[in-house]
């Protein structure tokens, strides 16, 4: 009795600790949220993002499914024994992620990043952008 | 403290309590005021040589950016465009948390540099800024005979 709940128990925990790992893992990597402009016209959306100190190399952004993500790492050369006396950008990482709408081509999407501004650019999928609809009139 | 009764501006009021929060953290504010949350965001460091200065200021022409060195203030300033579309075009702006317009940032360093070792360079979006101290305020090993 004693045997089978203790084997129980290890299993879940077995089961249980990639899950936890991976939850501590995201607590512990916290990220600041950049600030974003989002513009939405009829062939599609703009999204303008503020990423500085962020490399090219370090920049990661991520369709899946309808989520969209933007990560960034912060990476600025400073030089050794550099002691921070004051700090707003106090974290590392940027992340931000976006619910995306049905009507929104991901395939299509296109990426510029300068001087620590990203812009993505969101095309609708053609059967999504606007027709305009005639009125008859009997 | 007076405050108006008719004051039912929630915005204003959440901004009230999120400074009276830093306050009651911060001990004594500087004179130019609590800098957190101005554009550009400020990171400032120093070894026994230098002082860094980082501003996180993406999307600029480094060619617009004024950066001055008076009596240790240091002064950044500049303009950053809207890029936002103009009113009539027929877009919507959904999210609109960017900076845009002037700005301008004060911050007093230690009267110990020297105004002729300045460099400045831009890069990702982020202006760096080293200053150096002057030679006499350096640290020496002092030998002893």
């Amino acid at each position: 009795m004693n045997d089978t709940t203790a084997v129980a128990s290890s299993k879940t925990s077995v089961r249980n600790t990639p899950d936890t790992t991976s939850r501590e893992l995201k607590r512990n990597d916290a990220a600041m949220m950049p600030p974003v402009d989002v513009i939405e016209d009829a062939a599609g959306i703009t999204l303008r993002a503020d990423l500085p100190g962020v490399g090219k190399d370090k920049l990661n952004l991520r369709v899946e499914a309808d989520t969209l993500t933007i990560e960034g790492e912060v990476s600025i050369p400073t030089p050794e024994g550099m002691e921070a006396s004051y700090a707003e950008v106090g974290l590392p990482r940027y992340r931000r992620v976006f619910t995306l709408s049905k009507e929104l081509d991901t395939a299509k999407v296109a990426a510029e990043f300068r001087n620590g501004v990203l812009s993505l650019r969101i095309p609708k999928a053609e059967h999504a952008q606007p027709r305009r609809i005639e009125i008859k009139v009997s | 403290m007076y405050r108006s009764l008719f004051s039912r501006d929630v915005f204003s009021e959440l901004d009230r309590l999120q400074r009276e929060i830093q306050e009651s953290f911060d001990v004594s504010p500087s004179i130019r005021g609590l800098g957190r949350g101005g554009f550009p965001a400020l990171n400032i460091g120093g070894t026994p040589q230098a002082v860094q200065i980082y501003a996180f200021a993406p999307g600029l022409d480094p060619a617009k950016l004024e950066v001055e060195l008076d009596r240790g203030v240091l002064t950044i300033a500049g303009e950053r465009p809207s890029e936002l579309p103009a009113s009539d075009d027929k877009a919507a702006v959904h999210i609109n948390e960017r900076f845009a317009g002037r700005f301008r940032r004060v911050v007093s360093l230690s009267d110990d540099l020297d105004p002729n070792g300045v460099t400045a360079d831009y890069r990702e979006g982020v202006l760096h800024i080293g200053i150096k101290r002057r030679e006499s305020a350096q640290p020496r090993r002092i030998s002893i005979q």
